[in-house]
């Protein structure tokens, strides 16, 4: 069973991740004209490995008994997010550059398509799988 | 539901520069007003932008916390046959800058787009997440 949910499992903490750091994106565009806000983005790379446990998360809790709670997926800590640098000093110390952010969001807007799409084509090959050799 | 606070983001966001905008058109409606209600001459209006914290990580809406008035004198022209003037045949009208308003205008009317197309992006999105594994 593992082997065939292992690569959905991976594709929900990517997908997870994908709607937060939209989220996030969504955050620096509304805070476009804040005066003194600044503009926060996550590695996408970092997050994803710390989420499928191929790194270890930072401040995670270890589950050493098989009741222990483990750490919710694709969770990120507020201080994991990473403040993005500014391209230009404005006046009212707002760090968001709005044409990165556009760029950002569409791109994530893809990969978060793309990831659905992953996954739906995942649970086709299972189905497909699953399906008796006469049944049709 | 991590997208569904989108909407709540983007939504804040779209309603602080909406009354940003009926802000700048008061203002620019009162651009060549002599006197308000109160006698006195109409003073321009801003409104102040903060972030509001929406209660997951990463999420960061806006709210509009106080809307200041600009405490310029106002423009003072000389028109003794006014009904208006002062003893020395001055009339005062309000600070309005119209080109500031202008600007502030159209930066407001950017960023309502921008949140909007955020949202529109964001519905889509979900609206396929909906349809998973029935494709």
């Amino acid at each position: 069973m593992q082997r065939l949910t292992g690569i959905l499992d991976f594709q929900a903490q990517a997908l997870t991740l994908r709607a937060e750091r939209q989220r996030l994106i969504a955050s620096n565009i509304a805070n476009a004209d804040t005066p003194g806000y600044v503009a926060r983005d996550m590695d996408f790379a970092k997050a994803l490995r710390e989420a499928t446990g191929s790194v270890a998360t930072p401040g995670a809790m270890a589950t050493t008994q098989p009741g222990h709670l483990s750490t919710t997926a694709g969770a990120r800590d507020e201080a994991e997010l990473l403040y993005a640098s500014h391209a230009q000093d404005n006046v009212d110390r707002n760090t968001v550059d709005l044409d990165r952010e556009r760029h950002s969001f569409a791109d994530n807007s893809v990969k978060y398509e793309a990831t659905l799409r992953f996954i739906n084509g995942s649970v086709r090959n299972l189905l497909d799988a699953m399906k008796s050799h006469h049944g049709g | 539901m991590t997208m569904l606070k989108i909407f709540d983001v983007s939504g804040s966001a779209a309603s602080a520069h909406s009354q940003r905008l009926s802000t700048v058109a008061s203002n620019l409606a009162n651009a060549d007003t002599v006197a308000g209600p109160d006698g006195q001459a109409y003073k321009a209006r801003q409104v102040v932008f903060q972030t509001t914290l929406m209660g997951e990580v990463g999420a960061a809406g806006v709210r509009v916390t106080n809307v200041v008035e600009d405490q310029t004198p106002g423009r003072r022209v000389h028109d003794p046959k006014h009904p208006s003037a002062d003893s020395q045949g001055y009339v005062t009208y309000s600070n309005v800058n119209p080109v500031e308003e202008m600007v502030n205008m159209i930066s407001a009317s950017r960023s309502y787009q921008n949140n909007i197309e955020v949202m529109n992006t964001a519905k889509s999105l979900l609206l396929k997440t909906l349809q998973l594994g029935q494709a």
